[in-house]
């Protein structure tokens, strides 16, 4: 398998295991994410994806294994420490998480005006050039209860990227959007990558959008990497789960159906549990 | 047996009830250092205290006059019988600024605004608006929460005050305009039966104390509301039921302290 070019990792997540309420959602979970690649991390709904952006983000702290974010431990940062290593993070929400009392101007300036001194007049500039990026120069002065889904999540990335992160996790990015969004998002995420010199991480389960953008795939399932590569190795592989997931089929490996009893004692028991 | 699974409901709710109360109580110590924090930045102090005072006040206005003018009809009623109306004037202003202002003040606001605190920070929690802060580096505490808190505990001693005064001119509007009471007698038996530092400091401490509470509640259920429709809904109406309870039962503590000469 071809590793991108650059294999100077930005992202390496260690021998991570996490749980939840008891219920174990990594155990043993090994990747690394090149400094400047676009990477996506696919997989089923309930695979965790978004729990590894959490981790990652030091939302959560890992059980056991570690997840370092540009040389440094994530789960073990003092607060201080953890929120100057998220200033050089940007984080896109599925639902956007735009303030809702700020207008989209004031929502891309959010981060300029809480953590910097610059003066009024270059916010300005930063902000509109921003907002250029994503092409909603025009629409500042709108309510994020104005906006449709796909507009907002293009405010969302342009506060993402209001302090020149280092890198972007992209939380879904392709979710509920109609083709000519789901477009320009993904349009907007390899240019935003290669013009401003970011590292992006996509959680996706939208395979022909991720195989688009991706340079390097890793595919998770049953708190595990089960494969990886790029997009045309995953597209060439014989593994049954990688099929399974890239070609969309309802049952293979990955039961269609949630444990249950059998379907005949079920429909005969005379009695409601 | 029923009474026995009484008896252990009974338990649980208390048990319950106490662990909510610790939480809330590590949630205000977690709070502290963010409050003087905020202080720094004064404009979005005064932001929230237009969203939670000045929007307020209409409701506040109205309740008091409704209110002084209530206590002119039903004082000069009970006093005409021992040819005391005289002291009409006195009867309402001590009402007012002694137990009425403080308290009623503090119950619309835990309705009005209180409720609404919680509602603001519950749903910015539910839409992701907390974690995505949190992740750009931004602490809610500060950000959000200790001015709505500021704002809270600022807007009800200043509610109280405007609610005791506007009753009085609609006690005086009563009692002079309809039950032809003398002006000067209304207002003089006042001036020489209130006192400053027992009733008026009295009446202002405790709506100081009620604000700290309200605020506090309606900070504390937002923030731990579950962020779900229902959660927030629930949230919401645990803030008007607390508050509402927390200020008759401190009211009740501070008056039996007060009038003992503490």
């Amino acid at each position: 398998m071809e590793r991108p070019k650059s294999t100077d990792p930005l992202v390496t997540v260690r021998d991570l295991v996490f749980a939840r309420d008891g219920r174990p959602i990594f155990r043993d979970l090994n990747l690394t994410v090149a400094r400047g690649s676009v990477t996506a991390i696919m997989g089923g709904s309930g695979t965790g994806k978004t729990t590894l952006l959490n981790l990652m983000g030091g939302r959560l702290t890992p059980d056991r294994g570690s997840v370092e974010v540009a040389g440094e431990t994530v789960g073990s940062l003092p607060r201080k420490a953890l929120f100057g290593l998220r200033r050089r993070m940007g984080m896109l929400f599925q639902s956007g998480a735009l303030l809702t009392d700020l207008d989209v101007f004031e929502n891309v300036a959010f981060p300029m005006r809480e953590h910097t001194r610059l003066p009024e007049s270059l916010i300005h500039h930063l902000v509109l050039m921003k907002l250029e990026l994503v092409g909603l120069r025009g629409a500042r002065h709108l309510f994020p209860a104005e906006l449709s889904g796909g507009m907002a999540r293009r405010v969302a990335l342009a506060r993402a990227i209001a302090l020149d992160p280092m890198m972007v996790m992209y939380d879904e990015p392709f979710a509920g959007l109609d083709p000519i969004s789901m477009g320009v998002i993904v349009k907007l995420i390899r240019e935003l990558n290669d013009a401003l010199g970011m590292t992006s991480i996509v959680v996706t389960h939208d395979v022909v959008e991720a195989c688009g953008i991706a340079d390097y795939i890793y595919l998770l399932g049953d708190g595990r990497v089960i494969a990886q590569g790029t997009a045309v190795d995953m597209q060439k592989t014989d593994a049954p789960e990688v099929r399974q997931f890239m070609a969309g089929l309802p049952d293979g490996p990955v039961a269609f159906h949630y444990p249950a009893p059998e379907y005949l004692d079920d429909l005969m028991a005379r009695e409601r549990p | 047996m029923s009474w026995d699974l009484g008896i252990s409901g009974l338990g649980r709710r208390v048990i319950g009830g106490v662990g909510r109360l610790g939480r809330a109580t590590l949630f205000l110590a977690r709070l502290a250092p963010a409050l003087g924090v905020a202080l720094a930045r004064a404009r979005l102090i005064v932001q929230q205290l237009y969203m939670t005072g000045v929007l307020t006040l209409v409701i506040v206005l109205v309740s008091g006059a409704f209110v002084g003018m209530i206590l002119a009809l039903q004082g000069y009623n009970t006093l005409v019988r021992y040819d005391a109306q005289s002291s009409l004037g006195l009867l309402v202003a001590l009402s007012l600024t002694r137990e009425l202002g403080p308290v009623l003040t503090a119950l619309l606001f835990a309705g009005r605004a209180g409720s609404a605190l919680t509602a603001e920070i519950g749903l910015m929690k539910a839409t992701e608006q907390l974690d995505g802060m949190e992740m750009m580096a931004v602490d809610p505490l500060p950000r959000v929460v200790a001015p709505r808190f500021w704002a809270g505990w600022i807007a009800v001693p200043l509610l109280a005050m405007i609610f005791s005064a506007v009753g009085i001119l609609g006690a005086y509007v009563v009692a002079v305009g309809d039950l032809g009471l003398d002006g000067g007698v209304f207002w003089s038996q006042m001036q020489s039966g209130v006192s400053v530092t027992n009733d008026i400091m009295g009446g202002l401490v405790k709506s100081v104390v009620f604000g700290f509470v309200v605020s506090w509640i309606a900070v504390f259920e937002g923030y731990d509301a579950k962020p779900t429709s229902e959660g927030v809904s629930r949230a919401t109406t645990r803030t008007v039921v607390s508050s509402s309870l927390a200020i008759l039962a401190l009211d009740f503590i501070m008056t039996a302290f007060m009038l003992r000469g503490l």
